[in-house]
């Protein structure tokens, strides 16, 4: 049986979250095959991925920026020749996917931690209290895949045929406008190997830069933050961890001036190496910190960046 | 135009949910229940947008058991103008909630239908998307910003690289985020008054929707506990462990 990955298109890349949907697809079938709506470059490197065999390529204006109202219809044509269809739980992959769910009359399984058998899967639900196994009854499956539960497959080793696929092109009800995006020279929040994030203490976006900067210069770190951070303006919106921001799970995770809500527990929890600075001692991040410092962040950042 | 507000009760945010002991689910006996909160922001939005006049109507529905009723009335106490009831004690999965609303906006014809993201109890995240596919409408989802242009709706969204800003035509589905607004209480006078509004009650059945699980949950577990682990002196301290571990 084949399953068929979403990728997650890059520029001419792709994102890292694709390699994580790759493997959490070879657990489930014998061969994966993987959609790549984008540029060509982007199509070269799916078929890159090592065990791949098929890359489907949608070209073409209508499919550019992965709007769900043109691009669910095509992947839902495709979906005769699969048993199963997985997409990195990004924002892209949240997007469209429930799409193509629904046009099969399929119940999506979100965010799957773990695949336990042919059609059993593990879920965090109650932003990770608890987890759930759910089976699918139903024909097909389709899936979302929290990246940071999954080995990224390898990018480079496979060799596989691309094809060029081709639907109704644009729906005609949805135009893409524009991408603000952030750009930054740091690593990747939800891939980096060490992240920094700062929460409501940081005080305006000014204090934030001056504090959480520099000792995520010295560490080569990602930088997160808090809802609470967010809100405030600090900080844009794609940094906020958590239940409904990004989940990620580096090596090292080093909270400063966050409290610990669940809701933020929830993206940062499976972190190899949890470091919480924080004034109150009572505060609950201490009780997933495996190094707790209490102190005031305003003279324990910038001593710490200083002896790195 | 008419905005339709689908909204969710579910555990109250600030509780901690606890797993039973047997592994059939999360215990929510005697647990505090509230709306869940991306619906409130999306009740606030359509509010919000009927008093810019872009809207007439908004009218508030509800899946879930006659408790749901309260979660209703929280809308109403906000200023929504009625609200509608689809009772069942079942579970409800995702794919038919989508189809229950999607027989609501058949017949309520909303030129908005605004929805929360994700319920906080599931944190499926799918059923506007899922609606917006039956329906073949346009979806807006993470919301953060919506501005009416005559017969579109432009929706800045939040994503994974930042803001993305795309433009769909009315009718269209839109899902919030939480930097879209923050919802307002309801005052007092609102409550009492919310009490006098329309709720109609209805059933699944009533719209022809088979609500039998396609998910079934065989296990419910609680997930691995971190343990604390030590707190240190300093400054110092703090270097010489993260020496030690290799990480500076
Ligand atoms: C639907 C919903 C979804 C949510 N999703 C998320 C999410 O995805 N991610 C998320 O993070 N939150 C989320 N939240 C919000 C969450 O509930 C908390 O409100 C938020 O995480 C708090 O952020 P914080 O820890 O920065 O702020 P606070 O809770 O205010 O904590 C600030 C901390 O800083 C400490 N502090 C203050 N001054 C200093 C100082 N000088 N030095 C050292 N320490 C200091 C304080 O002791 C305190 O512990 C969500 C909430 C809801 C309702
Ligand atoms: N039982 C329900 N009744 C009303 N609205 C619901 C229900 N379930 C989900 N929704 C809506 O769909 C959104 C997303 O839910 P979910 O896809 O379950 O994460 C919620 O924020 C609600 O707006």
């Amino acid at each position: 049986m084949t399953a068929l990955v979403i990728a997650e298109p890059h520029g001419d890349t792709l994102a890292d979250a694709t390699l994580s949907a790759v493997t959490a697809a070879t657990k489930l079938d014998d061969e994966v095959h993987i959609f790549v709506a984008g540029s060509q470059g982007a199509a070269d490197a799916a078929a890159r991925i090592a065990g791949v065999s098929k890359v489907l390529h949608a070209d073409g204006d209508a499919y550019a920026h992965m709007l769900a109202e043109n691009v669910a219809p095509l992947i839902v044509s495709l979906m005769d020749g699969y048993d199963a269809v997985l997409a990195p739980a990004t924002t892209t992959g949240k997007n469209v996917l429930p799409r193509v769910a629904a046009k099969l009359d399929v119940m999506q399984v979100s965010d799957i931690i773990s695949v336990e058998g042919p059609k059993t899967f593990t879920r965090p639900i109650y932003a990770g209290n608890a987890i759930a196994t759910v089976e699918s009854s139903d024909p097909k499956l389709v899936i979302t895949v929290r990246t940071t539960a999954f080995d990224k497959a390898e990018a480079e080793g496979g060799s596989a045929s691309i094809e060029a696929v081709s639907g109704e092109g644009a729906a005609g009800i949805s135009e893409f406008v524009k991408l603000d995006a952030v750009e930054s020279e740091r690593p990747e929040l939800t891939s980096a190997s060490v992240v920094v994030s700062g929460g409501r203490a940081l005080k305006d976006a000014e204090t934030f830069e001056q504090y959480i900067t520099p000792l995520a210069d010295k560490l080569g770190a990602a930088i997160g933050a808090s809802r609470a951070a967010v809100d405030a303006g600090y900080v844009p919106n794609d940094y906020q961890v958590g239940q409904t921001g990004k989940i990620v799970a580096p090596e090292v995770y080093i909270a400063v001036g966050i409290s610990g809500a669940i809701q933020h527990l929830a993206g940062m929890k499976d972190s190899k190496v949890i470091i919480a600075i924080n004034k109150d001692p009572d505060a609950p991040i201490f009780q997933v910190a495996d190094l707790g410092l209490v102190a005031d962040l305003y003279n324990a950042v910038p001593e710490l960046t200083e002896k790195l | 135009m008419k905005i339709l507000v689908p909204v969710k009760r579910v555990i109250d945010y600030n509780v901690k949910p606890r797993v039973k002991a047997d592994g059939s689910g999360v215990d929510l006996a005697n647990v505090k229940m509230s709306m869940n909160p991306f619906d409130e922001i999306a009740v606030e939005e359509a509010l919000k947008l009927k008093e810019a006049g872009k809207a007439e109507e908004v009218v508030a529905v509800s899946i879930g058991p006659a408790k749901a009723q309260e979660t209703l009335r929280t809308a109403l106490a906000m200023g929504a103008d009625r609200a509608i009831l689809v009772e069942t004690d079942d579970a409800v999965e995702p794919l038919a909630v989508a189809k229950i609303l999607k027989a609501v906006a058949e017949e309520e014809e909303p030129g908005i239908v605004m929805l929360g993201k994700q319920a906080i109890d599931d944190d499926s995240n799918q059923t506007g998307q899922m609606l917006a596919a039956l329906m073949d409408r346009p979806q807006g989802t993470f919301a953060s910003k919506v501005e009416i242009e005559g017969d579109s709706v432009s929706v800045t969204r939040e994503v994974d690289g930042g803001l993305e800003t795309v433009k769909l035509t009315l009718p269209a589905i839109i899902t919030t985020d939480l930097r879209l607004n923050e919802p307002r209480y309801a005052t007092l006078p609102n409550i009492m008054k919310a009490k006098k509004k329309p709720l109609d009650t209805k059933t699944p059945a009533d719209y022809g929707v088979d609500t039998a699980a396609r998910l079934t949950t065989t296990n419910v577990s609680e997930p691995p506990v971190r343990q604390a682990g030590e707190i240190v002196e300093d400054v110092d301290a703090l270097v010489a462990k993260l020496k030690s571990m290799g990480v500076a």
